[in-house]
């Protein structure tokens, strides 16, 4: 019996290993096909928006979660669906602005940095910028335009990892001319 | 733990990207372009296999010869990184190994049947690179080519390198 749930814990892990490995080697082929941290930045960004849109499906096929009702629903279905569902980890949502329309998401080991380091030459780099892209892109799916950023990282230093999440605009539906 | 299904993103946000930069600068490709394609592919799996290898065979004793290597490759290895074990291994004897996989899991998003066949090799070329990566921290140096005739099924032809 024990043996055959290792077996099933070793297999995630090494699913998250491939995912994570996977992740760096992008990383350092962007580096090296870029000339700068900003250029890196920008295009892990931009995948992360082309798996997003796509992301989003999976996630309402699998979690089975209805429309949120508003913005701090919305934070509570990341964090607790999505980010566990997704990353295997539960990170706390904190820092609302006053007009609730701004918070973080506090992870205290963020698993695409497993075994990474940022060497001295690459201090600017958003290593992990993907998932900005990525929550960006799931979220204009259902109607929300919404700002996501990096305020800490633990590779460059900081005690935790802080995704900033900022509400925009809601994004209306565009429904082709003549249809009902 | 990463869900399965991220890296099933990740990599076909790779393929495209990498395919899309090669051909914004000239709108066509031709397949000069695609090789570079496909070594990029290949590189980044490479690196990737190889630390997958290491972090699989950690504690295990070394193999007893080359034929042991590749039954491990078919079977704890392939089932870590692709959810299942080889269906098919054949070989000469003479360093040339043919790994069959019926369902590969990189291919059964893709199609089933003959549709859309001319693109499995944009997304075979990583996994390619993996397969050697690992060989290679096994201290085999290899050519590793896939080959699909009917999607899902896939054969991977491993020819390991005499020094």
């Amino acid at each position: 019996m024990s043996r055959q749930s290792n077996r099933t814990t070793d297999s995630k892990k090494m699913n998250s290993e491939l995912f994570t490995l996977t992740y760096g080697a992008l990383v350092t082929q962007l580096c090296k096909d870029y000339e700068n941290d900003e250029e890196v930045n920008k295009q892990l960004d931009k995948m992360g928006y082309n798996i997003g849109v796509r992301l989003i499906e999976d996630f309402l096929a699998r979690s089975s979660i209805g429309r949120c009702q508003d913005f701090r629903e919305t934070a509570d279905v990341i964090a607790k669906v999505a980010f566990k569902m997704y990353l295997g980890v539960t990170p706390s949502v904190t820092n609302w602005s006053p007009a609730g329309d701004e918070f973080s998401l506090i992870l205290e080991n963020n698993p695409l940095v497993d075994f990474v380091e940022l060497p001295d030459n690459h201090s600017t780099l958003v290593y992990s910028n993907l998932l900005c892209g990525v929550l960006r892109g799931a979220l204009e799916m259902v109607q929300m335009a919404v700002d996501v950023r990096f305020a800490q990282d633990t590779l460059r230093g900081d005690n935790v990892t802080e995704i900033r999440m900022k509400f925009i605009k809601r994004i209306e539906e565009n429904l082709p001319a003549g249809d009902e | 733990m990463a869900d399965e299904s991220l890296f099933d993103f990740l990599h076909m946000e790779i393929v495209s990207h990498i395919y899309k930069e090669q051909q914004s600068s000239k709108g066509e490709m031709d397949n000069k372009d695609r090789a570079v394609c496909v070594s990029v592919l290949e590189s980044m799996g490479f690196r990737v296999g190889q630390g997958l290898i290491e972090r699989l065979t950690r504690d295990s004793p070394s193999f007893k010869d080359e034929l042991d290597v590749m039954k491990f490759v078919c079977k704890d290895f392939w089932t870590k990184v692709f959810r299942r074990q080889v269906d098919n291994l054949r070989t000469n004897h003479q360093g040339t190994y043919v790994l069959q996989d019926n369902k590969f899991s990189l291919l059964t998003q893709l199609s089933s049947g003959k549709q859309y066949l001319d693109q499995a090799p944009k997304y075979l070329a990583f996994s390619c690179g993996v397969v050697r990566g690992a060989l290679s921290n096994l201290g085999l140096d290899s050519v590793v080519t896939a080959e699909v005739s009917v999607m899902p099924s896939c054969k991977f032809q491993v020819v390991i390198q005499k020094l």
